[in-house]
């Protein structure tokens, strides 16, 4: 070996459409090694890969900064099947495998044994008859190592899970001059023990000479399996450290470790929270959202608070709110100031004075092709009835009184528009934001849900969205609920933080808790945290 | 040069190309001395005939489902509905009461009977077409053909027994095309009707004219009521009606049943219009040129206006009104109306179809 490190990545840089990604990151991987590389969400841990894997997406947005190389040559690598030659394997998050075909099929596509017949004499190589013994041979032995014990013959649909992830692993092991071999968030599809038996073979092939690096955002895992590792946060390189000189809790503390800019400076205000008065009650709350699952929530949320609800993707913290507008189907009890809400019931939770402004924005939240008065009042009308009037047997729509309450949304909201006509589809995002917020406003709530406030907007908005949420509430005394992704945004304005981690809350925390207390939480240990909550 | 781009992809290209060729024809009309007055009448009288039909795909576009191919089920409500006005005799019933009250209380009762009927068939249209979510144009086009020759079936054995409906030899069933006359044939035409420019001038079917609008108006204002616009919403983003509390099915039931009904009342006014009425398979292609106005008009296969029905009517019969007589004079001999007729609707509706996201695209 002429070098250290098997794959050594300098200096990259990464640009989307002059938004920086990826800031100067370093990256070594030694042979034998298993390297952890950890951060949040959107901390550019798979930007990064794509890089080393030479995905299309990277070179179909102006390539990247900095240097790579292999066994210590230089290299450029611009496309996948380049990674390949340079012994880089990659297990992806979603299956790459062929349902109908088998294992042995699968593990051996595109790199079929075959032997020449008549046919392939004269009509060249692809008509090469396929060595189904041998291929089988290699299939079994790849899948030994791992200790994957199917039948190699066995048909790769209706597997579950588990098994077809071993099958990719199977299946980037048998391809001969492995080196290294990339595991994007492997664990996060797979059940305990599945997740026990993939970490277990990490360590086999690593055993073997081949490095190993793996994508995830459970401390414990990493603790348990990886020697090194690397942390990224906002696109930038934090540190890369040897697993046995540190603990979880300074790994979290750097995965999170922001300066918070607080919105609001006297965190209660003149505002008296009565501990006991809860607003909204939900006990053994399920919600069946794809991808945003949530397995059985207990919460409390207190009257005239802002409560911020935070944790990684697809851990459930979009689904809470979701399902208790009847979006998605969901079991447990609900209780909203007093009385039950029956999810069931079509907008039930609406015509009680609790209003939900979605994540989605484009699908869910606007009608794009209406105009921003439309949309407004649009709500009010058919919860409340409002800008309606009666005209004979008809109902009929009041356009004058919607206008004048469209234009004074716009002018307290400030919504940058050249009137109440213009269609939402061409505001810009922060605008469009504003939009669902005064159409929220408009049905005067007693609680406002705003589920991630500030995703696709650009960071002065981001600024006016959050202040105008607080000043709802100081002002208003609106209890508001905000589900975010980003915890520095939740940190700055919220009363309290609860943190889901798959599907259930993992803590309730103060924004001013410690950034290893939210680490942890968000990777699923469970804290004790700051007061009440969990029932 | 980036505003007259804009202003291009503003303008509906296949509704200017349309007005270009129908300003065209009619030019060559007038160069060609023909008269040019009675064709106008003319497509004046087939627009309101029309117009209805076509303002039936209004509400089905509006609520996601898309272009109504399956107004013939309205049709063959409407045709029942015409059919039992003449078995009852309603006709001479309320002239012997106050004479020339007859044709008027026929019409209203086929009217209010084919639309009872066309509600019911509409509901449960409405629930088949919400089990097919993303594939009505092809599901509403095959159940719109089938009920059709289902229907042949039921004409012919049908038990009526007004000597106008049944075979001149045989104990039952529909003939193929009967005489409005004794019933309500021409009523809404003749009324206050005139000739506009004295003798020879453009003659205008003024009460015909009158309930197309008031038909159009009765469209318009539900569109600006609670139950419209929670319709529009549904069909436009149903993601976005449900996280409002709309029922999206339900809505769509609504907006196809509302059409079916138009679609009922649309064919008794076209029959008292046309003064026979057609039964069999004579109504098989009407969805088609229904579609094809609207699209000319301006709509798409998921946004429709009231306006489009207007233009796109207009368009669509003025130039099968214009047409013939330029096409015999030019190419004397051949008979390329109907050639022209099938190209343009056909063509049209393939048109808005590679311009559609397919079918309602935008549903969950």
């Amino acid at each position: 070996m002429s070098s250290e490190y098997v794959v050594k990545m300098d200096n990259i840089s990464k640009e989307f459409s002059g938004n920086k990604v990826l800031k100067n990151v370093s990256l070594q991987v030694k042979p034998g090694e298993i390297h952890a590389l950890m951060g949040e969400n959107g901390a550019g841990k798979s930007t990064l890969m794509n890089i080393l894997f030479g995905m299309p997406a990277i070179w179909n947005t102006g390539g990247y900064e900095g240097t790579i190389e292999i066994d210590g040559k230089p290299v450029k690598i611009d496309s996948p099947q380049k990674a390949m030659e340079c012994g880089i394997g990659m297990v992806h998050q979603e299956f790459m495998l062929i349902p109908g075909f088998t294992a042995t099929e699968n593990i051996k596509l595109g790199r079929e044994v075959t032997t020449p017949t008549v046919a392939s004499a004269i009509l060249g190589k692809s008509l090469e008859e396929l060595d189904r013994r041998t291929m089988a041979k290699d299939a079994r032995r790849a899948m030994d190592t791992i200790g994957l014990g199917i039948d190699e013959n066995t048909m790769v649909g209706g597997l579950p899970v588990g098994y077809m992830q071993f099958i990719e692993i199977a299946r980037e092991i048998d391809k001969t001059g492995m080196k290294l071999l990339i595991f994007d968030e492997p664990t996060a599809v797979l059940t305990e023990s599945e997740a026990e038996r993939l970490l277990r073979t990490m360590k086999v092939i690593a055993g073997k000479g081949i490095a190993i690096i793996f994508i995830t955002h459970r401390i414990d895992e990493v603790i348990e399996v990886a020697d090194s590792i690397t942390i990224l946060r906002d696109g930038t390189f934090i540190d890369r450290l040897e697993t046995k000189d540190t603990t979880a809790a300074k790994i979290a503390e750097m995965m999170i470790g922001r300066k918070v800019e607080k919105l609001v400076d006297n965190a209660g205000g003149d505002r008296k929270l009565d501990k006991d008065d809860i607003i909204l009650k939900l006990r053994d709350y399920h919600v069946d959202m794809p991808g945003e699952t949530v397995r059985g929530v207990d919460l409390d949320v207190i009257r005239g608070e802002i409560l911020g609800i935070g944790g990684l993707a697809g851990q459930g913290k979009i689904g809470i709110p979701n399902g208790i507008q009847g979006l998605y189907e969901t079991s447990g009890t609900i209780e909203f100031d007093g009385e039950r809400i029956d999810p069931e019931k079509l907008g039930d939770a609406l015509s009680k004075h609790m209003v939900f402004v979605s994540e989605d924005r484009k699908g869910v939240g606007l009608l794009l092709e209406e105009s921003i008065e439309q949309n407004i009042i649009f709500t009010a009308t058919q919860v409340e009835n409002k800008f309606m009037k009666k005209v004979g047997f008809f109902t009929q729509y009041d356009a004058a009184a919607a206008k004048k309450h469209a234009e004074d949304m716009i002018k307290e909201l400030d919504i940058r528009c050249v009137g109440p006509e213009q269609l939402v589809g061409s505001l810009s995002g922060g605008n469009q934001q504003k939009v669902c917020l005064a159409r929220a406003l408009t049905l005067a709530p007693k609680l406002l849900v705003v589920s991630e406030p500030t995703r696709g907007i650009d960071i002065g908005a981001k600024k006016l969205v959050l202040e105008l949420l607080v000043k709802l509430n100081r002002e208003n005394g609106m209890t508001i609920i905000v589900v975010s992704s980003e915890l520095n945004e939740l940190r700055s304005l919220s009363d309290r933080i609860a943190i889901v981690s798959d599907g259930k809350i993992s803590g309730i925390l103060k924004p001013e808790d410690s950034d290893a207390d939210f680490g942890l939480a968000m990777s699923g240990v469970k804290v004790g945290g700051a007061d009440n909550g969990e029932a | 040069m980036e505003k007259l781009k804009d202003s291009l992809k503003r303008v509906n290209l296949p509704r200017l190309i349309i007005i270009l060729f129908f300003l065209f024809i009619v030019l060559l009309a007038y160069v060609n001395d023909i008269n040019v007055n009675s064709y106008i009448g003319s497509t004046i009288k087939y627009w309101g005939m029309w117009g209805i039909l076509v303002l039936a795909m209004v509400p089905s576009i509006k609520c996601g489902i898309g272009p109504n191919f399956g107004i013939s089920l309205g049709i063959v409500c409407g045709l029942l509905g015409s059919l039992l006005a003449i078995e009852f005799g309603i006709t001479d019933m309320f002239n012997a009461i106050i004479p020339g009250l007859g044709p008027w209380a026929a019409i209203i009762f086929a009217m209010i009977s084919s639309a009872f009927f066309a509600w019911f068939v509409g509901v449960a249209y409405g629930k088949i077409l919400n089990s097919v979510k993303g594939s009505e144009m092809t599901v509403t086009t095959y159940i719109g053909y089938s009920f059709i020759y289902l229907m042949c079936i039921v004409w012919f054995r049908a038990p009526f027994t007004n000597s106008e409906i049944k075979w001149p030899i045989g104990a039952s069933g529909v003939r193929n095309s009967l005489s409005m006359d004794s019933s309500f044939g021409g009523v809404l035409n003749d009324f206050l009707g005139f000739s506009l420019g004295g003798e020879g001038g453009v003659y205008i079917p003024t009460g015909l004219v009158i309930f197309f609008l008031l038909c159009c108006l009765v469209i318009f204002l539900y569109f600006r009521s609670k139950s419209g616009m929670a319709m529009t919403a549904a069909g436009s983003n149903p993601s976005f009606a449900r996280a409002n509390g709309i029922d999206v099915d339900k809505m769509r039931i609504k907006g196809i049943a509302i059409s079916t009904v138009l679609g009922a009342i649309g064919i008794v006014v076209y029959t008292q219009g046309f003064g026979i009425l057609q039964a069999y398979t004579a109504p098989l292609q009407m969805g088609f040129q229904c579609v094809a106005a609207i699209l000319i008009g301006g709509a798409t296969t998921s946004k429709a206006k009231i306006s489009h029905v207007i233009i796109g009517t207009f368009l669509f019969q003025g130039l099968l009104m214009f047409t013939p007589p330029v096409s015999n004079k030019l190419l004397a001999g051949t008979d390329i109306s109907d050639t022209m007729r099938q190209i343009i609707q056909n063509g049209v509706i393939l048109y808005a179809l590679t311009k559609a996201k397919g079918g309602s695209s935008n549903e969950e």
